[in-house]
């Protein structure tokens, strides 16, 4: 465990220090971008992965925080530093009132009713042209109050601020998530993936921590698009496209479902991987495809759960060895 | 300490368990026989809230418990076990007991993340509570296994112990020596004697009339979903209403629990009530 913290602060340490070396705006771009949809993977995972339940709304909740911190800081004139969080809560109440009519449902139907649900979201966004500019978007939101000044105070671009922003946010997620996990909290979604009955059983109020899950899981991908609002600048409703969910998806399920590396790993590889496969245009999913069959053949607990077993191999095969000695010894 | 009446359930038009009226003394151990299809497990689900009975009552601890949901059913201090070996193999022992142990606590999820004072409190107290239900049953060396890799008798005490670190006042066990050899099963028997001895109610349905017989003060008998009898094993086994839904209308004399000694299983396989 011990060992574990460290290697995240070591990394955090090295994306900290990164903008320092003065890398291009794009390689710059490219880790913003993996950030943030990282992010929206661990909202996925506190869902998908702790407790059991596919949601596949989450692009919609993405793109209702990005579009809220764009209406309320172009439209009501709102701080971003207080958009934000409002688009947090938001996401957290529709989540709420989403799980109260979705969690009704179980496994696949549930996962086929908040997929219907993030294309009504779209919709709702593709057509309200008073609210969202509908088809045109938004445009021109602005970066928040303070970032520019902070990232000339480091003697870097605008661009390093957002980075810094993203990584902060990122952070912030990944403690919370840890957090949620070790508690009894997280150990309850656990028990409910684990058999919802035996959970109910035991004594665990299922559809109460189901719901908490949700608004967490929610909470998060709209706090992941405020940023994206922000750093992008101009807002469609592709955002919150359901191709878009299962590109999350299938970061999640690359990196490790239920892990705590595994979101972000999955998202590095993955969208990393696209960028360099740019070239090849929609030619590239002739490699994801296979890809993806290899990965769900021989790892299909992920990337990260691939590295937990072989590690729970070895300590067996340690302690087997370990026991054989003593016996030599006897 | 448990009292029904009436209890009833429908599924269609088939009445699983019908007009039964019974009562499960406290700080005893009362046996649920019957032969197969007889409602006993659904009576045991009817009971902890895990169907909603379509008529009459259930009294616990003189509260009427009828229409509460499972957890507020455990809250109040009924648990149980199930007929597999159902518990959570891939984690570890102390986390199964400690997933029974979240009815007590109250730490939520805005606890965890700011890890509040409630939260470490709750955290510490699911541990000592899940620790303290590890030793009664046994187990308190193996915490930190996987659930999975014990034996047969050891997931069924790991079962026992989720249940017990909700701290209930009133345990179900769904028959606790499915699978078990004879060793094992005198085993459990002692373990299920020692809780009763400090201070717990148990019910429990079982097969395995040598567990029943050795074990039960009290016997409650259902048949094609209703009670036929209830009282000591004594009573029970010479009944004729018993003798005749066990053994069918042409046995004659046999009595219960004197046939074969250890071994007696009235009703082998799938055993779905």
């Amino acid at each position: 465990m011990k060992r574990v913290s460290w290697g995240w602060a070591a990394l955090l340490v090295v994306a900290a220090l990164l903008p320092l070396l003065r890398p291009s705006g794009y390689l710059l771009d490219i880790g913003v971008n993996i950030m943030i949809f990282a992010m929206v993977a661990y909202g996925m995972n506190v869902l998908l992965g702790y407790t059991g339940q596919l949601p596949l709304a989450h692009a919609g909740f993405f793109a209702i925080g990005a579009y809220t911190v764009g209406i309320l800081t172009l439209k009501a004139g709102w701080s971003f530093w207080l958009a934000w969080p409002a688009a947090v809560l938001l996401c957290a109440a529709l989540g709420l009132l989403l799980g109260l009519v979705a969690f009704r449902t179980r496994g696949d139907v549930f996962a086929i009713f908040t997929l219907g649900v993030g294309v009504i979201i779209m919709l709702v966004i593709n057509k309200w042209d008073s609210l969202t500019g509908g088809n045109e978007g938004l445009n021109g939101v602005n970066p928040p109050a303070g970032l520019e000044a902070f990232a000339q105070a480091l003697g870097l671009k605008l661009s390093a601020g957002f980075y810094y922003l993203a990584l902060v946010s990122l952070v912030l997620t990944v403690v919370a998530v840890a957090r949620a996990r070790g508690s009894t909290f997280g150990l309850s979604l656990i028990a409910i993936r684990g058999g919802e009955d035996l959970a109910r059983s035991a004594g665990i109020n299922v559809y109460a921590h189901k719901l908490r899950a949700m608004m967490f899981s929610t909470a998060i991908a709209g706090f992941a698009g405020g940023v994206y609002a922000v750093y992008i600048g101009f807002l469609g409703s592709a955002a919150a496209s359901p191709a878009q969910t299962f590109t999350i998806l299938l970061y999640l399920l690359v990196g490790g479902l239920g892990t705590l590396a595994g979101p972000l790993l999955g998202t590095a590889l993955m969208y990393g991987l696209t960028q360099a496969l740019q070239g090849l245009e929609d030619y590239r999913f002739l490699i994801f495809g296979p890809l993806l069959v290899v990965l769900v053949m021989f790892a299909p607990q992920g990337l990260v759960g691939l590295w937990l077993r072989e590690r729970a191999r070895r300590a067996v095969r340690a302690q087997g060895r370990a026991q054989a000695q003593e016996v030599n010894r006897a | 300490m448990l009292e029904v009446q009436d209890l009833g359930i429908r599924f269609g038009g088939l009445h699983a368990v019908k007009d039964v009226t019974a009562s499960i003394p406290a700080g005893q151990i009362t046996a649920i026989i019957g032969p197969n299809g007889a409602g006993k497990s659904t009576f045991f689900n009817l009971i902890s809230g895990f169907y909603q009975p379509t008529s009459g009552r259930i009294q616990f601890a003189g509260e009427d418990i009828t229409r509460l949901k499972t957890h507020e059913v455990v809250s109040r201090g009924i648990a149980r076990t199930f007929q597999t070996t159902t518990i959570y193999r891939e984690l570890s022992v102390l986390e199964n007991a400690m997933i029974g142990h979240r009815v007590r606590t109250r730490a939520g999820l805005l606890d965890a993340l700011l890890r509040t004072g409630r939260e470490r409190q709750d955290v510490q107290g699911s541990r000592d509570g899940a620790m303290a239900a590890l030793t009664r049953v046994g187990l308190a060396a193996q915490a930190h296994l996987p659930a999975g890799a014990l034996t047969q008798e050891g997931q069924k005490r790991v079962g026992i112990a989720m249940a017990l670190s909700s701290d209930p006042k009133l345990l179900l066990l769904d028959e606790p020596a499915a699978g078990m050899n004879p060793e094992e099963t005198v085993n459990l028997m002692a373990l299920i004697r020692e809780l009763v001895a400090g201070g717990l109610t148990v019910a429990l349905v079982e097969h395995k009339m040598s567990l029943v017989m050795g074990l039960a003060d009290q016997i409650l008998v259902l048949h094609h979903g209703q009670k036929i009898a209830q009282g000591t094993p004594a009573q029970v086994s010479r009944d004729p209403a018993v003798i005749e839904a066990y053994l069918g209308s042409h046995a004659h004399g046999g009595q219960m629990g004197q046939t074969t000694p250890a071994e007696t299983t009235l009703q082998k396989g799938g055993a779905h009530a």
